[in-house]
């Protein structure tokens, strides 16, 4: 079967967005199919242990490759044993993200990923069961000072430079604004501490049109001017690129002196010289708690 | 829609559009037959044409282009010295999201294709513009795997052959659309659904059917292309009493799995098609179906007037890597060996001596890591240590193979066999699952690694001599679209990145590029109109024509 699809450099139509816009309104328009739904608010497997393994496995099918083994999440999801969850607690709302996705983030609709079967209504709820059965049972308390955090990433720590939060920052890097809660606490780590080890956004963005894992590139054009910065997009004959001054460069291959790609990213491992155990806690307590969870 | 069974209203708007009153259209329909008005339509496609296929280029009557798979056209108009100068002709937008897979058939200048939610066209191929359109009225039940895709039609007489997401056969009559007749293979409930793109053989409708994620028990069925009417059917996975049943655990086999959803060839001379098949159920556990679990994953030689079983041969045996065998078996003739070239899911690319389904030889094209060692025969055998654990295990080829449905080509100008391979290496995960008809039935979960490197992929030209690498052009990321070669010492491809690619079929090097806009996710095919060669492939949810200008 042809199921697997994720792979970086996909270029996902637009089109696909206007459908869903077009999919609103018909489902304004059919108010009555919309009731059926909302009707069922509550998991009619609520606290059934063996909905929550049979669950278990549907999870590992459909929803693991980005949210991990565990659902813990892994490079690419949130990590979804937190008790709080970015689009919503409730039964109904798990029941909405997973059924419909999420616009203008990976989340996918179920059934529309191209890969995979999609979930009945049936196994959606058996899903919620497994998540409910492996989250935390209170929001946690997040160790760190948060405040803190903010000015270490706006001051010394310098993380300003190429990261914007909510409108403030640089561009080089990827905007942070929604990071915490899209991403296990581990992964934050160690994309402090060794943000080679796994490019941005890991090495697949599912559902994205495409993915900006922020390669290190080189390139000296014909006239024999260097640049080095970040990959915003490229294929096979032309590169997209933004220099470490945040200027946009748009190159045909064919026509540069040379190019060189590395992932070696840009960013500095901070080691603990550069920033302690405690500091680090501070600043993830602030990516966490930005974005309002 | 029919003329005749137009709205009175909508008739006359669409004669007046015709600047015609509805007086008018049936002289002018008589004076276009009377006349002879060019281009002349040849009515009707017999059997003999399809056997002759190559002795019309401009046409492009079946899905792999004849009835050896090779995907090569003849036309030579666009070649190596003019590649460069192609440009877009027209393109036709079928207006749906989700992958557009169709290879469009083309007969005497109208262009037959299909498109998501088992969209039909016939189209002006000079111009692009819409004869018929046909789209079938789907149950709102059906969730097959993969996409609401499409592959393609057949064509014979006056009718084309579409196998629907709700595992209809459907008959079309080629100059309206109209619905022929309409068969139900099987029950699309437990899982059942049709993607590929028939096979004519004589007056026979030859079609396999998807569902290796359910735990169907595959089949290949064979309809009466006048009535609709089943003249036989192969099942898959075979049951008690029959030849293999032993090599699948208990019952097992009733949920064996085994899907046939590639199109398969046909070798005149002997009169056997070939048919491939893909994995066993559940594919990514084989607790439960112990044995070699024929025959998922393997090549079949049949007798089309029958459906007997003449040979088989299995790639992957008791497969827990998802690989499908469904790659197109091409037909190739080297002197007095008669053979099949399949370049495998599994990474392995195999040369098979077609009268007797020996295995002449077995090479990888793509890094492998499920194999290391190969039996007496020289077939490549799995490790015991491959197969997915409830942790995870990482394998080379991944879940989407090394390639996968997307068609080779062989030219026989260059002797050589261009497929797209996959450089991509997954974690193979159990997910152990109780059966449920209907219900998604991986047994399996599957997560990309924690390689350093991204996922790459490749337009690679084996020697099926040496079955060595004789080039490659590198994809930025693995590609999902096929390769045609042409008499005009080219090959084209697309890539996911949505460059659409000519390159000379002996160096490949890269003579021409066009950016689609969205990725390739189909096989290309080319024809001629007028005298004019033209190349044409389907990418986003168009589908785009190329030429000289």
């Amino acid at each position: 079967m042809p199921r697997p699809n994720f792979q970086r450099g996909k270029l996902w139509p637009r089109r696909r967005r206007l459908g869903f816009l077009f999919g609103c309104a018909v489902v304004v328009a059919c108010a009555a199919a919309a009731v059926t739904v909302r009707a069922q608010e509550k998991n009619p497997f609520s606290g059934d242990a063996k909905a929550a393994k049979v669950g278990e496995s549907q999870f590992r099918a459909n929803c693991a490759f980005c949210h991990g083994l565990g659902a813990r999440g892994g490079g690419r999801g949130p990590d979804l044993t937190r008790a709080q969850k970015r689009h919503g607690n409730a039964d109904a709302d798990l029941f909405r993200t997973i059924n419909e996705g999420v616009p203008g983030t990976a989340m996918p609709q179920n059934g529309a990923t191209q890969q995979g079967v999609g979930m009945t209504e049936e196994e959606i709820w058996q899903v919620i069961s497994y998540i409910r059965s492996v989250q935390a049972k209170a929001p946690a308390q997040i160790p760190g000072n948060a405040a803190h955090g903010k000015e270490l990433f706006y001051g010394s720590a310098t993380c300003s430079t190429c990261h914007m939060i909510e409108g403030k920052g640089g561009r080089l890097g990827p905007d942070l604004s929604t990071t915490g809660s899209a991403r296990s606490t581990d992964y934050l780590v160690e994309s402090v501490r060794n943000p080679s080890r796994r490019l941005a956004q890991g090495i697949s963005e599912a559902m994205k049109e495409f993915s900006q894992e922020y390669e290190t590139v080189t390139v000296v054009t014909a006239e024999g001017t260097k640049f080095m910065g970040v990959v915003l997009n490229e294929d096979h004959f032309t590169l997209q690129m933004m220099d470490t001054r945040e200027q946009l460069h748009l190159f045909e291959k064919g026509k540069l002196r040379s190019l060189e790609k590395s992932r070696e990213s840009l960013m500095p491992a901070y080691d603990q010289k550069m920033l302690s155990d405690k500091d680090l806690q501070d600043l993830i307590a602030y990516l966490l708690g930005v974005g309002a969870l | 829609m029919k003329l005749r069974t137009m709205p009175w209203a909508v008739k006359s708007r669409f004669l007046a559009s015709l600047g015609m009153t509805s007086l008018q259209f049936p002289v002018m329909v008589f004076l276009a037959m009377a006349s002879g008005a060019a281009p002349s339509l040849r009515a009707q496609v017999t059997p003999q044409r399809l056997l002759d296929s190559g002795k019309e280029p401009q046409n492009w009557l079946m899905y792999s282009g004849d009835y050896a798979g090779r995907r090569f056209s003849a036309l030579d108009q666009i070649n190596t010295s003019n590649a460069g100068m192609l440009v877009p002709k027209w393109a036709y937008q079928t207006m749906a999201g989700g992958k557009f897979e169709t290879t469009a058939l083309v007969v005497d200048g109208i262009l037959y294709g299909t498109g998501q939610d088992n969209r039909a066209f016939a189209l002006d191929a000079r111009s692009g513009r819409p004869i018929w359109q046909y789209q079938r009225a789907l149950p709102v039940d059906i969730r097959p795997c993969c996409g609401r895709v499409n592959r393609g039609l057949a064509i014979l007489g006056d009718k084309v052959f579409l196998g629907t997401l709700d595992a209809h056969v459907i008959a079309l009559d080629a100059k309206t659309g109209s619905v022929v007749w309409d068969v139900t293979t099987v029950d699309y409930r437990k899982g059942y659904s049709i993607t590929l793109a028939p096979l004519m053989i004589k007056n026979l409708v030859i079609i396999g059917v998807s569902g290796g994620e359910y735990g169907i028990r595959g089949f290949i069925d064979a309809y009466d292309a006048a009535t609709g009417e089943r003249k036989w059917r192969f099942y898959t996975v075979p049951g008690p009493g029959e030849p293999g049943n032993e090599t699948w655990e208990g019952e097992s086999w009733k949920i064996g799995g085994a899907p046939a959803w590639i199109t398969g060839t046909y070798d005149p001379a002997t009169n056997t098609t070939f048919w491939t098949t893909g994995n066993p159920s559940p594919s990514n556990r084989g607790e439960g179906r112990a044995g070699d679990n024929l025959y998922s994953n393997s090549l079949l030689a049949l007798d089309p007037e029958t459906g007997r079983l003449k040979w088989y041969f299995q790639f992957s045996k008791h497969d827990d890597h998802d690989y499908d065998a469904t790659q197109v078996p091409v037909i190739v003739d080297q002197g007095e060996r008669h053979l099949i070239l399949q370049a495998n899911r599994n990474g392995f690319f195999y040369v098979i001596d077609r009268t007797s389904g020996k295995l002449v030889s077995a090479n990888p094209f793509a890094k492998v890591t499920w194999s290391d060692s190969k039996d007496a025969s020289g077939a490549p055998i799995a490790r015991k240590d491959a197969s997915p654990t409830l942790e995870g295990n990482r394998v080379c080829p991944g879940a989407a193979g090394a390639t996968n449905w997307m068609s080779p080509t062989y030219d026989p100008q260059t002797q050589l066999f261009y497929v797209t391979a996959r450089e991509q290496c997954d974690v193979f995960s159990t997910a152990p699952q109780a059966y449920e008809a209907g219900h998604a039935y991986y047994g399996s979960a599957y997560f990309p690694n924690d390689d350093a490197a991204p996922f790459t992929g490749a337009l690679r030209a084996l020697d099926p001599n040496s079955g060595k690498i004789k080039w490659e052009w590198k994809h930025p990321s693995p590609t999902w679209s096929g390769v045609l070669s042409t008499a005009g010492g080219l090959v084209f491809t697309g890539d996911a990145e949505g460059n659409f690619i000519a390159l000379e079929a002996a160096s490949g090097k890269a003579l021409w590029h066009f950016q689609c806009g969205a990725s390739v996710y189909s096989s290309p095919m080319s024809f001629a109109i007028d005298g004019k060669q033209y190349v044409a492939v389907a990418a986003g949810s168009a589908l785009f024509t190329f030429a000289l200008p």
